[in-house]
């Protein structure tokens, strides 16, 4: 019988409270329990970067954390990017116009690196953008959209125009 | 892949550490995790008891100290990445951390759990070799340190005690001005290096080499300093082509032969790693002395 914990966390702006088995794993524990399966595990041993989630504001493989690690903290997923259902975060909307994600299994990865990266580095170079998301593994998009999706991303957000025009100014229909 | 069963602990402090390590049977020390917990996914090690160290009060700072600083075992890599104080004062580490994973894992990773896990080509590593570190240590007995020259004892394993725990630790700084420079080769960014060189200078007013600091990772069971070459330097006026010659020792050193590089390319690297290192430490010489 394995040993267990109650634990209380914070996922998503939500008040969890579980009782988990010590071994496992974070990441396991928010698709398992939680039933919050946007974040994706690749590789499980910290390599793929797709199961990367923000403790406590900070990037984090959640491969590599034990759920008891999370009693008392705060964690976002994917699921938490967007503020309201059905309106995309700017972030978000950029991948989609620039066909940022094909498969989309890397993308929650990428996504919460990047929401940490241009909150703290509003106005990225593109090698800081490749060199912030070297830890995410893609083998679909080659990256290249990805890089432009994150640099549109950056602009929307610092104008805040919440991603209705495109960088040559034309509207996008919603 | 999922981790093995086992009894998980989550002491306030390193006294509880230390009484836990001395009462139970094969427990393994969880830090950031960021080496631990894929040899536990993987199975790679079958602890009976983790004790985590996150919640461990007073083992997470920065401090200068008598012209050292001395960073807790349990300071996140992106602390010292972002430490005014380890920028300033130990340029070399700043320069290396930055090489140290990705964002992800800085974020976690600690300075600790770096030295203990003992990689051979651990960015951190090196630094503590390249200045003389010394390692701070805490078990039944009370506390100890080691120099750093004397706590790696083979491939990934340290002579610290199984009951005992690192606590922090020393890194003595180079006067301001001196110069430094951390270049690693690796196949992507954020990996381990196959080969890093880490050096450190110090001339006199004439451009003469007094000093000198170089240490290799990756080329054997932990980071070596190449005493052969730092002698070689003394006195020298750096140039290009007398640093070649002077690096050119280094294809003969002992190497890893494995999967990611055969000797031989490691015994290149250092060559060329080691110049490139040392020219880069001799051009920035003088630029962070106070006007």
């Amino acid at each position: 019988m394995s040993e267990t914990r109650n634990i209380t966390v914070t996922v998503n702006g939500k008040r969890h409270e579980a009782t988990v088995p010590v071994r496992v794993m974070l990441a396991d524990f928010l698709r398992h329990q939680l039933g919050l399966t946007g974040t994706h595990l690749g590789c499980e041993h910290g390599v793929c970067g797709a199961c990367t989630i923000l403790f406590d504001g900070y990037s984090a493989r959640s491969c590599l954390m034990l759920a008891v690690q999370a009693d008392g903290h705060e964690i976002m997923t994917v699921e938490g990017i967007a503020t309201d259902a059905g309106t995309l975060h700017p972030l978000q909307q950029a991948f989609h116009e620039h066909h940022g994600l094909q498969c989309g299994f890397c993308t929650p990865g990428i996504l919460t690196t990047l929401i940490e990266l241009l909150r703290d580095n509003p106005d990225p170079t593109e090698e800081e953008i490749r060199i912030g998301i070297s830890g995410n593994l893609c083998r679909c998009t080659g990256y290249q959209n990805i890089v432009i999706a994150a640099l549109d991303a950056a602009r929307r957000l610092r104008s805040d125009d919440r991603g209705r025009t495109t960088e040559d100014g034309k509207r996008v229909s919603p | 892949m999922k981790p093995p069963l086992f009894s998980y602990h989550d002491p306030r402090s390193t006294a509880d550490v230390v009484g836990l390590l001395t009462s139970l049977d094969n427990a393994k020390l969880l830090a950031g995790g960021q080496s631990l917990m894929p040899m536990l996914n993987m199975r790679f090690v079958l602890p009976d008891h983790v004790i985590d160290l996150n919640r461990v009060e007073g083992l997470s700072h920065i401090r200068e100290r008598d012209g050292a600083l001395d960073i807790g075992a349990m300071t996140r890599q992106r602390d010292i990445e972002f430490s005014d104080l380890v920028r300033e004062r130990c340029p070399l580490m700043h320069e290396a951390v930055r090489q140290v994973g990705h964002r992800q894992t800085r974020n976690r990773g600690t300075l600790g759990g770096s030295l203990c896990h003992l990689d051979p080509s651990a960015e951190l590593v090196s630094v503590a070799a390249a200045l003389d570190a010394t390692i701070a240590v805490i078990g039944k007995d009370g506390t100890r340190s080691i120099d750093f020259a004397a706590f790696p004892v083979g491939y990934m394993a340290s002579s610290i005690a199984l009951d005992e725990l690192v606590t922090g630790a020393t890194f003595p700084c180079w006067p301001a001005g001196h110069g430094y420079a951390f270049v690693e080769f690796a196949r992507r960014h954020g990996d381990f290096a196959i080969v890093s060189a880490a050096a450190l200078l110090e001339e006199d007013d004439n451009g003469k080499v007094t000093r000198a600091s170089l240490t290799l990772g990756g080329m054997g069971p932990a980071p070596v300093r190449v005493s052969e070459v730092e002698r070689a330097l003394i006195g020298e006026v750096i140039a290009e082509k007398r640093l070649r010659e002077i690096c050119e020792a280094l294809r003969k050193l002992e190497a890893i032969d494995d999967i990611h590089a055969p000797a031989s390319y490691r015994q290149q690297l250092a060559t060329v790693l080691s110049r490139r290192a040392l020219l880069k430490a001799h051009e920035r010489i003088g630029a962070g002395r106070k006007p």
